[in-house]
């Protein structure tokens, strides 16, 4: 059954040197087919059709697909599509990709994984007949061609007896031609689609490189990148640096580059500097002589929309003349890209430029990222696109091209409805979103679940206690529960049961991969993007109540003034007893007639949670106001509801102490056994700096603002009160908020430890592990706190410390955009609700800019800015703005500070992709500026229609699913 | 070693074998005249020379000769040419000062040393070419040349390696498995009598693998077993024809 071949390689790790290994050719390697005539041992696994239906005009038979490497990677949107059924996927293939294209081989695995794709992957490096031998002098990419070649050889004449052909779907001309040669069908992937009834598909083929040239007569814009092997021989040599490219929000022709190793972003200017790099991508940057640096020009531009193609092309050799009449203070680093390391490239969502040529397949593409360059893109569908949203992915950017090039991918909708634009705010913001493919849901738990015998030996039966859940109304997803009794002793027990996700999630399988990709869940403002299946989060999980269910149980042994005594960390059966919402919980705690254990066991939570809160502010914990806006809408009525303060009653904070005390008790267990990997959270201390803003506005109130130590913040916040303007104190607090930094995931061997502090809960070490269903952070402190009790084995990944640490990378960028995508849904409804009305509103005065006021709107919760200005002046005309006092003034009024205003809320629609909501100053009266009221403007107008006009309002009635995230 | 797939999704490792799968193993005893037991034996890449002397009288210091038994010397040493990057030394490091106590424990437990008190029997492993598995292809080409010489021995003494891999257990693992960072059980085991004379782990492995992977390794030495067993049997029966003829003229 063995055959042995050993193959020798060379590769350069600083030198070359000579690798040896073994390598077994089998003749046991099953071809995958169920028309197969030969006695393949398949194992049951045979994905290719037996009669594979043919839908291509030029083949006509039945047949099996062969792509070669660079289709696969170039065109995956085409194999994607669910009319593409029958492709063998050679090994050296799906190698190669593995290589070149992280994404990319994760969207073939998933197609692979799909059952009615129908794909397969043929192990032909491992099969004796098809394992072709590097000849001498023949390159890697030759090898690889014939390999594909030999595979396909013997496919054929494997499938002889049967109906079935074999065809090689290749874009190289030569490796066709030798496979004619050969007698084998290879067609490219042009041909081919074309070939098929589906029309649509052709839209998505990428295209070819070549395909620009006629157009520009072959005019070169650009300057040749530089191969990967100059780019690491000048890196090496420090003629060039390596970084990646962020290019200027503002202004698309001028970009920043971070250098590994360097503070200072190096900047870099003009079409031609830039080189064809697109946003994120990892490039090599030569250093411009110092004569020629520049700095960022205040300059906003952003490519016009309206502008006919060829203007624009012409325009761009203009474009890149800068006036280098730079002061030389103001000067930056400036480079140039010479080359381009890694793309990273992605799908982009936008619209279409309208074309005046209607007929024209040629279109050009504006992305909703302004930081994107347009893209040249060629479909027959201009007509019906023009009024969507649609997804674009860019293949190339030739030399002459202005344009990167690209191809349609998938129509979203209606630019304006509402899925659709949730579903741009997602792709924006790269939230995976997309359905679980197969590949992840085979990693769920067969149905009907069971709790087996061994289960229960493996695990402390807590059935027996009085565990309930306290979340707020229509949560589905409960990661945890909570008990407490009182001991013989005195002293209480107190339990705090969490979800136990890693049972079900196992390390390294296709479920836990999407999960720590996803990171968290993302909770908009009318849907819920679920980091896990929706059979876990919302049922298997779930603690929900009347279920056995199982758990990761924190149990302490607290004294009456709250001290703790023990604490045990244990897996565990539970079965809740109730779920309950706060006020429910609150209504029990409340009623002097409820005696029963469970109404008892939430006093004594909500006894002891009160001294641990205690005990937390007098250390200094901050309790701050956010600002996040939670659009509750009347079901009945659609109109929202007030929002200002959601009232927070004792159980709130009763379940988030015990949170807080079980993450703390967590981040020391895992800390003392894994001072290397262990993953924890921080917060750290704001640079004191930073508070400056907030001194001065509450100076301006007469208050002072310690800021030497957290406690002092807390307490000076607590006192800074004016009973008039009941917002001063949250507002404070907002602002607060503001001067913070991020809490960030961090591997506790990249730190020192006195880096490890969380400064808004004022404790030395923070970790998150009570909410699993919903972050995935949390898992990984399940698995290690698994470890640590010998519950769960350990893994390779997770003793790592750099491993955890590029997880919590990921984990941070995930939970910022989760929070931007939050946001975001939020000023969509906010943009939608206004879209067809417009309210005066109160106000109040949160920042004082140079050109502008930020409000707060306390009755929707939101924040919107007035302009001070007309649009591209630097400052106003009317405007003074007084930089010591923060204060503008305009006549005789003077704005400051918490000051309370009248708005005038609309939408400004003049930029269909970006819609804005627009404010305009009602009171106090500014002539020449600030706008009549709505009432007015309605008294004024004679006979006019009633004040309730806005009935049909485009906000679903539904509130939002979750709860109050817990965000520390 | 970023982006290796040490068992792909269609069950096959780097190398084209199965989980459950050896390499290949090839041997040929009786290479040397001048020692008394000798032996060659390849696993894969892994090629060792094993060479025994003795028993013989105690050489060096009397003091070390045990009264009631043999003593057993082993000798473990690598070629400079073995490995990938040249080695400096030979033997005398410390992973081979580990490695020849590690075979001297083997061999005690397996040669009936009480037949030679006062005596020394002197073990010498090289290995040639160095693949993974060390220590295993040393305990097999050893015990080869033990028979080679004659050396009564409870049963053949045969090692193999294993480890656990995306929750399948693999057994004899080459240097591209070792070097991966996941945890390497190695144990040597008398394969008729199932005891086990030599274990030892690597890195950090689960109990609730251990056992599993504890049972394949178990496996594969069976397997290592019948293969080295079937061919010195072979020859052995060879050799009594020859005798047969040589007898009877």
């Amino acid at each position: 059954m063995l055959t042995n071949k050993v193959f020798i390689k060379k590769t350069k790790m600083g030198g070359v040197m000579k690798i040896v290994r073994e390598h077994y050719l089998r003749d046991d390697i099953n071809c995958g087919s169920q028309a197969c005539t030969h006695n393949c041992d398949s194992d049951g696994k045979e994905p290719l059709e037996e009669i594979p239906i043919s839908d291509s005009k030029l083949v006509m038979k039945p047949h099996y697909l062969v792509p070669d490497t660079n289709v696969v990677l170039h065109q995956i949107d085409i194999l994607e599509d669910p009319s593409i059924k029958n492709v063998i996927i050679l090994q050296i293939v799906l190698d190669e990709i593995r290589h070149r294209s992280a994404p990319i081989y994760k969207r073939v695995k998933d197609i692979l994984a799909s059952s009615h794709k129908h794909f397969y992957t043929y192990c032909n490096e491992f099969n004796m007949h098809t394992y072709a031998e590097r000849q001498p002098g023949e390159s890697a990419n030759d090898r690889n061609d014939r390999a594909i070649r030999k595979a396909v050889a013997w496919y054929a004449d494997h499938l002889k007896d049967t109906e079935i052909e074999v065809v090689l779907i290749t874009n190289d001309a030569g490796n066709r031609k030798q496979s004619v040669l050969d007698g084998l069908k290879a067609y490219t992937i042009h041909e081919y689609v074309r070939s098929l009834s589906n029309m649509s598909l052709i839209d998505r083929l990428a295209n070819p490189l070549n395909q620009m040239n006629q157009d520009n007569n072959g005019k070169v814009l650009f300057a040749e990148h530089l191969g990967l092997a100059e780019i690491q021989k000048g890196i090496r040599a420090g003629r060039f640096l390596q970084g990646t490219l962020l290019i200027s929000r503002e202004n698309y022709l001028e970009a920043f580059v971070s250098v590994k190793d360097q503070e200072k972003m190096i900047f870099v200017q003009g079409l031609q500097n830039l080189n064809r790099a697109v946003n994120d991508d990892n490039v090599a940057l030569e250093m411009l002589p110092d004569s020629e640096w520049s700095c960022p020009s205040s300059m906003v531009l952003a490519e016009d929309e309206g502008k006919d193609e060829e203007d624009e092309e012409n325009r761009a050799l203009n474009e890149t003349v800068v006036d280098n009449k730079v002061p030389k203070e103001l000067r930056q680093p400036t480079a140039r890209i010479v080359g381009i390391i890694k793309r990273n490239w992605r799908q982009y969502c936008g619209i279409l430029q309208p074309s005046i040529i209607k007929e024209r397949t040629r279109h050009l593409f504006i992305p909703a990222e302004k930081r994107i360059p347009k893209i040249r893109i060629e479909t027959r569908q201009a007509q019906t696109l023009a009024s969507k949203r649609i997804i674009v992915a860019i293949d190339s950017w030739p030399r002459n091209s202005r344009y990167p090039l690209g191809h349609f991918v998938r129509c979203l909708g209606e630019i304006g409805d509402k899925d659709t634009e949730n579903e741009v705010l997602l792709l924006e913001h790269d939230v995976p979103h997309q359905n679980f493919s197969e590949a992840v849901l085979s990693f769920l738990p067969k149905m009907p679940w069971t709790i087996t015998e061994d289960d229960v030996k493996r695990r402390r039966d807590l059935r027996h206690l009085d565990i309930c859940s306290v979340d707020p109304p229509g949560c589905t997803d409960i990661d945890d529960a909570l008990h407490c009794r009182e001991l013989d002793n005195g002293n209480y027990e107190v339990g705090v049961h969490i979800a136990d996700v890693s049972h079900f999630i196992r390390p390294g399988n296709a479920l836990d991969q999407e999960a720590a990709n996803r990171g968290t869940t993302v909770y908009l403002t009318d849907k819920r993007i679920d980091m896990v299946p929706d059979l876990l989060s919302s049922n298997l999980c779930s603690l929900r109540s009347k279920v056995y269910r199982f758990a990761f149980s924190v149990l302490w042994e607290i004294t009456p003034t709250a001290d703790i005594v023990k604490t045990d960390f244990t897996k565990s059966i539970i079965d809740s007893k109730a779920s309950l919402t706060y006020a429910e919980a609150q209504l029990k705690i409340d009623d002097p007639n409820a005696h029963d254990n469970l109404t008892k066991s939430l006093r004594g939570l909500n006894k002891l949670a009160k001294i641990l809160k205690k005990k937390r502010l007098d250390n200094g914990a901050l309790s701050l106001a956010s600002t996040e806006v939670r659009f509750y809408v009347d079901s009945e009525t659609n109109d929202p509801i007030d929002v200002k303060t959601k009232e927070l009653m004792d159980t709130n904070s009763m379940v988030e102490e015990f949170m807080l005390l079980a993450n703390i008790s967590v981040a020391e267990k895992i800390l003392y056994e894994f001072p290397d990997n262990a993953l924890l959270r921080r917060h750290p201390a704001p640079p004191p700096s930073n508070f400056d803003p907030l001194i001065k506005a509450a100076q301006s109130k007469g208050f002072t603002i310690d800021v030497s130590s957290g406690k002092a913040l807390a307490d000076s916040l607590d006192q800074a009160v004016v009973p008039e303007n009941p917002y001063f104190n949250t507002m404070l607090r907002i602002m607060t908020t503001r001067c913070m930094m991020q809490a960030v995931y961090f591997s506790s061997g990249m730190l020192q430890p006195q880096d490890y502090l969380h400064y808004g809960l004022a404790t030395p070490i923070y970790t998150h592990f009570t909410s699993p269903i919903r972050r995935y952070s949390d898992i990984i402190a399940h698995r290690l706190l698994a470890v640590c009790i010998g519950a769960d084995a350990s893994y390779p990944e997770l003793l790592d410390k750099s491993k955890i640490q590029s997880l919590c990378n990921n984990l941070n960028f995930r939970h910022k955009m989760a929070q931007y995508a939050g946001r975001a849904s939020v000023n969509l409804h906010t943009h939608l609700f206004f879209k067809k009305r417009i309210q005066d509103e109160e106000g109040h005065v949160l920042f004082v800019r140079k050109n502008a006021l930020q409000v707060l709107i306390p009755k929707y919760g939101l924040e919107g800015t007035v302009f001070l200005n007309d649009d591209g002046q630097k400052s106003s005309s009317i405007f003074v703005y007084d930089e010591e006092n923060n204060t503008q003034t305009a006549g005789d009024v003077t704005i400051h500070v918490f000051d309370p205003l009248i708005v005038q809320l609309s939408i400004d629609r003049s930029n269909v992709q970006h819609m804005k909501l627009s404010l305009k100053l009602v009171k106090p009266m500014i002539p020449g500026f600030s706008v009549q009221s709505v009432r007015e403007v309605q008294a004024n107008a004679t006979g006019s229609q009633s004040k309730t006009s806005t009935t049909d309002l485009p906000i679903s009635g539904k509130p939002p699913q979750k709860k109050k995230k817990r965000t520390h | 070693m970023a982006g290796m797939e040490l068992l792909s999704d269609q069950g096959f490792r780097m190398d084209g074998r199965k989980p459950n799968e050896l390499r290949r193993i090839r041997f040929k005893k009786g290479v040397f005249r001048q020692a008394d037991g000798s032996a060659y034996l390849e696993q894969g890449n892994t090629k060792v020379l094993a060479a025994v002397y003795g028993p013989h009288e105690i050489r060096g210091s009397r003091g070390k000769a045990l009264h009631d038994k043999l003593l057993i010397n082993c000798q473990y040493s690598m070629a400079t040419f073995s490995t990938q990057d040249r080695k400096r030394r030979p033997r005398g490091d410390r992973k081979a000062q580990e490695m020849t106590s590690h075979l001297k424990q083997t061999f005690d437990a397996v040669v009936l040393t009480e037949l030679y008190p006062k005596v020394q029997l002197d073990i010498f492993v090289e290995v040639l070419q160095s693949d993974g598995g060390n220590y295993c292809a040393s305990v097999n080409a050893a015990t080869l040349a033990l028979m080679d010489a004659g050396i009564p021995m409870k049963d053949y003494v045969i090692a193999c390696s294993g480890s656990h891999m995306r929750d399948t257990p693999i057994v004899d693992m080459n240097h591209l498995e070792e070097s991966s960072g996941g945890a390497e059980v190695i144990m040597a085991i008398l394969p008729r009598c199932d005891q086990i004379v030599f274990l030892e782990m690597n890195s950090r492995l689960h109990e609730d693998h251990l056992s599993g992977v504890m049972d394949h390794v178990m496996v594969g030495c069976k397997d290592i077993f019948n293969i080295l067993n079937q061919q010195v049997q072979d020859e052995l029966c060879q050799k009594t024809e020859l005798d047969k003829i040589v007898t009877t003229g």
